[in-house]
């Protein structure tokens, strides 16, 4: 238990933080360890170089955009703090704990979730996923297998669907009911962290 | 109530003229193919037996009821039990209360009463050869064939640890409890050992999939709920075999024999069985697909081929004494994606169609025999103690087993199985016609009490089909399960989905850990690049993608929905009569050309014009150079709907030109459709529709210039169109021409679109619709030294002949068609047909 001590108490702010994510002990020992692992240089933060040297992320067809929700606009790096944060998007909403309505939205809401994916989308950060985004975020996806003239298709057609108030964009709300049916808490989760 | 008094009039008579006539006896009239030699045999004594004797004279009719016996039994019995479901369904109210299997078992229960009572025997049960080999196949088959894919994969590892575990768990513990109780007296005196009782617990382990699913399918309960209990009464079904196989040579061993040695012999075995025949699905998953990729060429027949292959892969896994069960399952389960893309959409429909009549034929006899059944005073054997335990501890120990493993598998699970979940799934789990079928193959040499077990089974599969599935619904209610949410398809959905998916394993990077989507993703790039590879056409590789496919089903129901509103309304009435269409197209056509070039008519009114070769399409194409183009405004809302029709109409329109030909053909499913004509017709429309549209969507800036561009091209046409028009009705003239039109020329021909569709009301074709299956780009670009066929197509008299064309009726369509387009088709705007262009290519 030592050492596990002596590891959360390198770690600033430890009890905010899980307070603020729900984290246990148990993870955030873990992500810590994650960290220090891609901090290759040991500067206590992270810069894009080295989420892009992650293997994986690198044929992620949307790696570039996950990499970029970690760094908040005009900033380069990440420090463990926001690293966690961004990595409760993903726990497991938890059934059990009672929910305090006094409580502010936990990090892992539904809402929060699709927040994190609406903002891949949105690069330009105006709020709406315009025509061009997402024909880029399709592209990227369905790569090879379609021309352009069906990607346009598709893409109008997607707008076309969440689209309610016809400005050829889909605004978050719009968003948010375009996926009222999904269960994003099942899809947008990752075991491990629960 | 009529029905059931008629069905069960029918069988008296049918009863009674039985005994009469019967010769031979059969013990089963199922038993068909078994016992077709014997009694072919039978019957061939008795006819040589009669004939020689009464021959005096030539019989012009001869009574020869033996020679027909079996199968005409058999055909009879099949129709019974299918007005049994017949009589079932009539009223719904019943229905309601009682899951249709239950209602079945019941009617079973009556018509085994009147054959008792005719026959003062029961001279029809289930034998359990006719049930493994005839009607058990397709229904796993089917189920296997429309399993949820990706659902059953993600949750295999909790299906096959209920299905191994919890069913070697429900297995020992009933066996072994009942024999506790045996040997505490609380049975009387019965000749039965421990092995025996582990026999009996084996083979009533099976949560039956047949009963399963009649119940379930009517409750919908939550998609993750149906898929463990579908699953697991799936494979366990399976693994009952096996266990059964393996107590069944021990008790033909004897009890002192068995030695560690065969201990472990036995879950050796009980794992190559099961292993085995799961392999041996798989593998026979991959011929059916390879056969797949080659079979388009035998259409007709291409549906029966996966049925065979699945059937061989289970008689083959009978024979290498595999399991047989699981064999079939894996086979069905892994060559479905495959075989769907390889195979022409309409022998996917067929396929489909075939093997839920088969199931659900089968699935009824089995619950009508498993209540005929029950009619016989000989089965009968009764200890009270033993059959009530039996109920109780199947019940019980279900219960018990399925929240233990349900608590292992929440330790890990990311959405844990809610409480009541578990509840349902315990109460789900039904004994069927397996455990029946198993226990009537007991040898009565081996276990002296095979009657009481068969009759303890018949009171179990009663009491779990008809009382649990009474009370299945009810309680589903009660406990509020969550329900299955509907949820539409949408382009959005699957989209995002797929973002969700690669965010995910994204973040999996990220922390560093290999979690499911790991797995998922590597098993997707490995199936993409060498599975479909080798299991998949090209061409079905291509559109082998979620987003496409869930685009191109939405465009197809799209076109669907839009036809039947409008049919609704009566505005298509002409699709119906497609040949008063045709004709009506040709008088117009007739007319134009008088009006345009009265000289050439008067040329080619000798030429017959030869209906039966002409595609209408291409007919009804000329009038359009002719037509007036104003360039307005178009309602683009307006039209989308009429884009989504266009492949239901264009098929109609096709089609009226064949009436002449031979409809029937045993081999193609049309063949008065050539299908190169009709991937011509497809493509071209296809083309040019996602051109019109894009052009008419990208409104203004573009679409004006191409409008310009279009009206110099409009004028070409008119001087230049006009007398080459008779050469282009030729069915092969166009078709030379249009495969050479590359997009971007006809992008730009298709750019008129918008400025066309609303023109020249007073003429006819101003439907938008329709105007779309003309294809302009073909007026430009077919000079007329490039169609030297000839001028057969001129009008002809008997064109003329036929009902005048009455403009207004499809002047009238124009605006109820922008109606309902404008009701459902308003969120989703215009691309939908190149969608489905791009798909099907």
């Amino acid at each position: 238990m030592g050492s596990t001590n002596s590891t959360l108490i390198k770690i600033p702010n430890v009890e905010e933080l899980m307070q603020e994510t729900g984290f246990s002990t148990a993870h955030i020992i873990r992500l810590h360890d994650r960290f220090k692992e891609l901090d290759k240089e040991r500067r206590g933060y992270l810069c894009p170089r080295d989420f892009e040297a992650i293997k994986g992320l690198a044929i992620n067809p949307i790696g570039d955009r996950i990499i970029g929700a970690f760094f908040s606009p005009g900033r380069e790096t990440v420090d463990f703090y926001t690293f966690v944060r961004i990595l409760a998007h993903f726990r497991p909403a938890d059934n059990s704990r009672p929910k305090e309505s006094s409580s502010p939205e936990p990090i892992n809401s539904r809402t929060n979730k699709l927040k994190f994916v609406f903002q891949l989308y949105d690069l330009d950060k105006d709020g709406k996923i315009s025509r061009i985004d997402l024909l880029k975020v399709l592209r990227g996806m369905l790569e090879m297998q379609v021309t352009e003239e069906q990607l346009d298709s598709i893409v109008d057609r997607t707008i076309q669907e969440a689209d309610l108030d016809g400005d050829d964009a889909i605004s978050f709300e719009e968003f948010r009911k375009s996926l009222e049916k999904v269960n994003i808490d099942h899809k947008m989760s990752i075991r491990f962290l629960r | 109530m009529a029905f059931l008094q008629t069905s069960a009039l029918f069988l008296v008579l049918l009863v009674i003229f039985n005994t009469q006539c019967r010769a031979v006896t059969i013990e089963d009239e199922d038993d068909y193919t078994i016992k077709s030699s014997k009694t072919d045999a039978g019957s061939t004594t008795n006819t040589s037996g009669d004939a020689p004797a009464g021959i005096t004279t030539l019989p012009i009719v001869i009574w020869k009821w033996h020679h027909v016996e079996t199968p005409y039994l058999v055909a009879l019995w099949i129709l019974t039990c299918w007005l049994c479901k017949l009589v079932s369904e009539l009223n719904h109210k019943v229905t309601n209360v009682i899951p249709e299997s239950g209602v079945l078992i019941i009617l079973g229960f009556v018509l085994g009463g009147i054959v008792w009572g005719a026959d003062k025997a029961q001279t029809f049960k289930l034998a359990p050869v006719n049930f493994f080999y005839y009607l058990l196949p397709q229904i796993v088959l089917d189920a296997s064939y429309c399993m949820p894919n990706k659902l059953f994969f993600s949750n295999l590892g909790a299906i096959l640890l209920h299905a191994v575990i919890g069913t070697c768990w429900n297995a020992a513990a009933v066996g072994i409890a009942l024999w506790g109780c045996y040997e505490g007296g609380a049975m009387g005196d019965l000749d039965i050992g421990p092995l025996q009782f582990l026999l009996f617990g084996a083979l009533l382990s099976a949560v039956d999939p047949v009963a399963v699913i009649a119940v379930f399918e009517e409750v919908h309960v939550n998609e993750v709920l149906y898929i463990l209990v579908f699953g697991e009464s799936l494979l366990n079904d399976g693994v009952t075999v096996v266990l059964y196989n393996v107590f069944d040579a021990f008790v033909s061993l004897g009890g002192p024999k068995i030695n560690a040695t065969e201990i472990i012999k036995g879950i050796i075995s009980f794992f190559v069985v099961a292993f085995g025949g799961s392999f041996l699905g798989v593998v026979f998953a991959i011929i059916t697909s390879l056969m797949t990729r080659i079979t388009y060429k035998v259409q007709i027949i291409e549906a029966g081929f996966i049925i065979v292959i699945g059937y061989l892969s289970y008689l083959t896994a009978e024979m290498l004494s595999l399991s047989a069960i699981l064999s079939i399952t894996f086979c069905g389960v892994c060559c479905q994606k495959y075989i769907n893309a390889n195979m022409d959409e309409k022998s996917v429909i067929t396929l489909r169609y075939t093997l839920k009549v088969m199931a659900n034929g089968s699935e009824t006899m089995i619950f009508v025999f498993l209540g005929v059944s029950a009619i016989d005073k000989n089965i009968w054997v009764w200890n009270t103690g033993f059959i009530l335990l039996t109920v109780l501890f199947i019940v019980v120990f279900r219960f018990m087993g399925v929240f233990f493993l349900n608590w292992i598998l929440n330790q890990s699970r990311l959405i844990p199985i809610s409480f009541t979940d578990q509840l349902v799934m315990s109460y789900g789990g039904l004994r069927g016609a397996v455990a029946y079928g198993l226990a009537a193959i007991l040898d009565e040499k081996k276990i002296p009490e095979k009657n009481l077990m068969l009759g303890t089974t018949l009171i179990v599969v009663y009491f779990t089909v008809v009382l649990q599935g009474i009370t299945m619904k009810p309680l589903v209610q009660w406990l509020n399960v969550k329900r299955s949410t509907q949820s539409d398809l949408t382009l959005n959905g699957k989209a995002n989905n797929r973002v969700f998916e690669h965010v995910v394993t994204a973040m999996e990077d990220i922390c560093g850990r290999m979690g499911d989507n790991w797995w998922t993703r590597n098993w997707n790039y490995f199936e993409n690049k060498y599975i479909c590879w080798l299991l998949m056409k090209k061409e079905a590789r291509k559109i082998n993608d979620k987003i496409l496919g869930a685009f191109h089903t939405l465009n197809m129901e799209d076109a669907r929905n839009y036809v039947i509103e409008n049919e609704k309304k009566g505005s298509l009435e002409f699709i119906r009569n497609y040949d008063a269409a045709s004709v009506d197209f040709k008088k117009k056509l007739a007319l134009d050309y008088a009006d345009i070039m009265p000289d050439i008519m008067a040329d080619m009114s000798d030429y017959d014009f030869n209906i039966e070769n002409v595609p209408v399409t291409s007919v009804i194409r000329n009038p359009v150079p002719s037509v007036s183009m104003d360039i307005h405004e178009q309602d683009m809302r307006n039209m989308n709907g009429e884009l989504n029709a266009h492949h239901l109409l264009e098929q109609h329109l096709y089609k009226s030109r064949t009436h002449n030909r031979p409809t029937y053909s045993r081999s193609h499913y049309n063949t008065t459709q050539n299908p190169e004509e009709v991937q011509e017709i497809f493509q071209r429309t296809m083309r040019n529709r996602l051109e019109s549209f894009k052009a008419t969507k990208r409104s203004v800036s573009p679409a004006n210039k191409k409008i310009s561009k279009h009206s110099k091209n409009d004028s070409t046409m008119k001087t230049n169109g006009k007398p080459v028009d008779p050469h282009r009705t030729h069915p092969l003239g166009d078709e030379d021409f249009e495969f050479s039109a590359d997009s971007a020329s006809s992008s730009e021909a298709a750019a008129n679109f918008p400025g066309r569709s609303k023109n020249r009301s007073g003429a006819g074709i101003d439907n938008p619709a329709f105007i779309h299956e003309m294809d302009t780009s073909f007026p430009m670009r077919n000079p007329p030294w490039q169609t030297g066929t000839s001028m057969n197509l001129a009008p002809s008299q008997r064109a003329e002949g036929r009902l005048p064309w009455t403009p207004t009726d499809l002047t009238r369509l124009s605006p109820m068609m922008a109606d309902a387009s404008v009701d459902e088709e308003a969120p989703e705007k215009h691309e939908d047909k190149p969608g489905s262009h791009n798909t099907r290519l």
